[in-house]
C-alpha cells in the first residue's frame, strides 16, 4: 500500500516525439485515480511508466516515498492488468495466479501459495475453474484471472491498462461493479487507464484528464463534470456530450443561434471585452416547455426546429441543427477531432423528459437555466465560468465521502473475519 | 464441399495414384536395388530376381564397412553438433530480432538472407585453401562451421516468426510479477517457443544432413567424411562391377531414419513452416 507522486514527468521518444509533456500528479494512498483521455494523449505511456516498462525521460516518479525512477519494473512491487489479459496460456488458472509468487523462490511454502490463490480466486469468483487453461475460459473469466494474478501479490499498487475494452458491453458493466469491490475491498492505491469516459466517471476517486501528453484537470468526477476547466474537457466528460453554440456579446445581451440570454453582472465581468465565446449547455439543462406549466424565473425560453429524435425509454434525445459562426466553426472543428468525433453537421443534443411528445421534423419548445450555462473563451478554450472554490469544497466532500466508504469496507471484513 | 460422384471419386483415385507412383517410384526403385545380387543389376527387372541382404552386409561388415560405417558416425555427430549450435544462436539472434530495435537489425536480416541464397560451389575452393591453412581441413569441426552457414539463416527467420507471434504483453507481466529479463524468457517465452525450437532443429538437422558439397571437398578421409560425400566413394568387388547395389544400400540406411522422423513429426513440421505465415 503505498501513495504514488508524479514530479513533472516528461516522456520524449527517440525521433523526438513528446508524448507526456510534464504532467504532476500526486495519488493518495488507498486511492482509486483514472487517466482518462482520448486516443494518443499518453495515457498508457504514463502508466507505463509508472510500472518501470517504459523510461522516464526527465521528473520524479516517488512511490512511497522512495524515488523509484531507475528501478526495474520488479523491484517496485506493483502488480498490472494488461488490456488483453496476457495470461501465460501454458499453465493453468491456479498456475498463472501462483505465478508471481513462484518466482520468490523459497519465500512460500506450498501451502502458503495454494492459500493465498485461493484466497484470490475466492474474491473473484473462480474457484471453480482453477485447473483450467486460460484458452477455454471467457473474456471475463480470463479479465479475471489477470485480477487474480494482481491481487495474489498483495502489491503496493494496481495498475489496470484499458482492461474493459476487449469485452462486450454488458460484460464490461459487471466487471466494473468487480473492479469497484475489489478495490474498495483491498483498500489498495489503483492507478486506471481508459478512453470510456463513462468508466472514468463511475470508477474513479478522481480522474486526470489527458490531452496530447498534456494534464487538462485532475478532480472528482463530479467536480470535472460540473466545472471543466476548460473546452476540452467540458466536451470529454458527459454523455451525451455537452453542446457548443456560439455565442455574440451585445451589451447585455448574448445572442446564440437559438435564443438570446441576457447576461447577468457576473457573467459580464468574466466576459471582460470579448465579442464572441463559445457557451456550453448539457444535453440535460433543456426542458419541454409544454411538458411544464410555467418555465421558472429566469430561464430562457425558445422555440426551435427539431431534426432528429431518439427515444430511449428513459430519456427522449432530440437533434437540433443550428448555424455555428464562422470564428468559431475552426476551433470546434479542432475540438471534435481531438475527441475521436467525426462531427459532420452542427447540431444540438437535448436530453428531455421520455414523456415528451417532441418527433422528427416537430417545432419544440423548449426552455433552460442559464445559470447552468457555462462561458468559454473561443481563443484559449479556458472555461470564464469556472468556480474554482466550488470545485475545492466538491471534491473535499468526494475526499470524506472515500475515506468513509473504506472505513466502512473494512469495518465489514473485520466483522466477517471474527 | 460438393459430394464427389463415383465418376469424380475414380478420377481422383487414379490421379493419386499417377502422383504417388511418380513420387515414389524412383524411392522403391534404390530400396530394391538394395536387394539385388550386383550380378543381376543389369538384368532390367524392377524387383531383385534373388532377395539378398549381400549389400547391406558389405557395406555394414564387408569391405566397405570402413569407408561407411565411419562416415555415418561423422554424419550424426557433425550434424546434430551443428544443428545444436544453429539452433541456441539462433533462438537467440530472433529473439532480439522479434522483440529489440537496434541498429544494424535490417543489416543482420539482409545479410542471413544473402548468405543463404549464395552458391555453395563458389565458395568450396577458396575455403579449401583455408582451411587447409590453417588445420581445420578434414576435420569435424572445419564442417561444422560452414554448415553454420547454411543452417543459421533459415533458423534465424523461422524463429523470429516464432517469437513475433508470442505477444510481448507475456513477458512484460512476467517482470511486472517479479520477474528477471532472463526468467521472463525462460518461464513465459520458452514454453511457448517449444514448438518452434524443434521445427528449427529438425529443418537444420536435414540442411546439414544433406550437404554434398561441402563434404566431399573439405575432407580426405574417413575422419571427417559424411556421408553423402562417402557414397560418391564406394567401389564395387572388382573394376567391372558397378558399386549400385552397394550404394543404393548405403541410401537405404541413410534416407529412412529420416522419413521416419519426417513422418513421426510431419505435423509439427508443417505448423512450424506455416506458423510465421498468417497471424493469429
Amino acid at each position: 500500500m503505498a501513495a504514488i507522486t508524479l514530479k513533472d514527468i516528461r516522456k520524449t521518444y527517440g525521433d523526438g516525439f513528446e508524448a507526456v509533456k510534464g504532467v504532476s500528479l500526486d495519488i493518495a494512498d488507498g486511492e482509486f485515480v483514472i487517466l482518462v483521455g482520448p486516443s494518443g494523449c499518453g495515457k498508457s505511456t504514463l502508466l507505463r511508466m509508472i510500472v518501470g516498462l517504459e523510461d522516464i525521460t526527465s521528473g520524479e516518479l516517488t512511490i512511497g516515498e522512495k524515488v523509484v525512477n531507475d528501478k526495474a519494473p520488479r523491484d517496485r512491487h506493483l502488480a498490472m492488468v494488461f488490456q488483453n489479459y496476457a495470461l501465460y496460456p501454458h499453465l493453468t488458472v491456479f498456475e498463472n495466479i501462483a505465478f508471481p509468487l513462484r518466482l520468490q523462490k523459497g519465500k512460500f511454502t506450498e501451502e502458503q501459495v495454494r492459500e493465498k490463490v485461493e484466497f484470490a480466486a475466492n474474491t473473484l469468483e473462480l474457484q471453480d475453474h482453477l485447473q483450467r487453461k486460460p484458452a477455454n475460459l471467457s473474456g471475463g473469466q480470463r479479465q479475471r484471472v489477470a485480477m487474480g494474478r494482481a491481487i495474489v501479490r498483495e502489491a503496493n499498487a494496481f495498475l489496470f491498462d484499458e482492461p474493459l475494452s476487449n469485452l462486450d458491453a454488458k460484460l464490461r458493466g459487471q466487471m466494473r461493479t468487480e473492479i469497484a469491490r475489489m478495490q474498495r475491498r483491498l483498500g489498495t492505491t489503483t492507478v486506471y487507464v481508459t478512453h470510456d469516459q463513462t468508466e472514468a466517471m463511475t470508477l474513479g476517486d478522481r480522474v486526470a484528464v489527458l490531452r496530447k501528453g498534456e494534464l487538462q484537470q485532475v478532480a472528482s468526477p463530479r467536480g470535472l463534470y460540473e466545472q471543466p476547466v476548460n473546452l476540452f474537457v467540458a466536451g470529454f466528460i458527459g454523455s451525451p456530450p455537452m453542446n457548443f453554440l456560439p455565442g455574440e456579446v451585445d451589451g447585455d445581451t448574448l445572442h446564440l443561434p437559438v435564443a438570446d440570454v441576457p447576461i447577468s453582472s457576473e457573467l459580464k465581468e468574466k466576459l471582460g471585452d470579448r465579442k464572441l465565446v463559445i457557451v456550453g449547455l448539457r444535453p440535460e439543462h433543456f426542458e419541454d416547455a409544454s411538458l411544464t406549466k410555467d418555465a421558472a424565473e429566469g430561464t430562457v425560453s425558445f422555440d426551435v426546429n427539431v431534426d432528429v429524435t431518439e427515444w430511449l425509454g428513459s430519456d427522449l434525445y432530440a437533434y437540433i441543427p443550428f448555424e455555428t459562426h464562422a470564428d468559431v466553426a475552426s476551433k470546434l472543428e479542432e475540438l471534435d477531432r481531438d475527441l475521436d468525433g467525426e462531427g459532420m453537421r452542427t447540431q444540438m443534443v437535448v436530453a428531455l423528459d421520455s414523456e415528451s411528445r417532441v418527433r422528427d421534423g416537430d417545432k419544440a419548445s423548449l426552455w433552460f437555466d442559464p445559470t447552468k450555462m457555462m462561458v468559454f473563451d473561443p481563443e484559449g478554450g479556458e472555461n470564464l465560468t469556472y468556480d474554482a472554490d466550488k470545485v475545492r469544497e466538491v471534491d473535499q466532500q468526494n475526499e470524506q465521502d472515500r475515506k468513509a466508504s473504506i472505513q466502512r469496507a473494512q469495518e465489514r471484513e473485520s466483522a466477517k473475519a471474527s | 464441399m460438393r459430394t464427389m460422384t463415383p465418376k469424380l471419386r475414380i478420377w481422383w483415385g487414379v490421379i493419386t495414384v499417377l502422383v504417388l507412383v511418380y513420387a515414389l517410384f524412383p524411392v522403391f526403385s534404390i530400396i530394391a536395388t538394395s536387394f539385388k545380387l550386383p550380378s543381376q543389376l543389369n538384368l532390367g527387372t524392377f524387383l531383385p530376381k534373388t532377395w539378398t541382404w549381400s549389400n547391406y552386409e558389405q557395406i555394414l561388415t564387408g569391405s566397405a564397412k570402413d569407408l561407411f560405417l565411419p562416415s555415418l558416425r561423422n554424419s550424426i555427430g557433425i550434424s546434430l553438433i551443428a544443428t545444436a549450435i544453429a539452433v541456441v544462436l539462433a533462438t537467440l539472434a530472433a529473439y532480439a530480432i522479434a522483440r529489440l530495435d537496434f541498429p544494424g537489425k535490417r543489416l543482420i536480416l539482409t545479410t542471413a538472407l544473402g548468405v543463404s541464397i549464395f552458391p555453395v560451389v563458389s565458395i568450396v575452393t577458396p575455403l579449401f585453401n583455408l582451411w587447409r591453412n590453417i588445420g581445420l581441413y578434414d576435420t569435424w569441426l572445419g564442417l561444422i562451421i560452414p554448415y553454420l552457414s547454411l543452417t543459421l539463416p533459415i533458423s534465424i527467420w523461422t524463429l523470429a516468426a516464432f517469437f513475433r507471434q508470442i505477444p510481448w504483453e507475456l513477458e512484460q507481466a512476467a517482470q511486472v510479477d517479479g520477474a528477471t529479463s532472463w526468467q521472463a524468457f525462460r518461464k513465459a517465452i520458452v514454453p511457448l517457443a517449444a514448438p518452434g525450437v524443434f521445427t528449427t532443429a529438425l529443418i537444420a538437422f536435414f540442411i546439414a544432413w544433406n550437404d554434398f558439397v561441402y563434404g566431399i571437398s573439405l575432407t580426405s578421409t574417413s575422419a571427417a567424411r559424411p556421408v553423402p560425400a562417402a557414397l560418391a566413394f564406394f567401389t564395387g568387388a572388382s573394376q567391372f562391377e558397378e558399386p549400385t547395389g552397394a550404394i543404393s544400400a548405403a541410401a537405404v540406411i541413410v534416407t529412412v531414419p529420416v522419413v521416419i522422423l519426417v513422418l513421426l513429426f510431419q505435423r509439427q513440421i508443417v505448423s512450424g513452416l506455416t506458423q510465421g505465415a498468417v497471424k493469429g
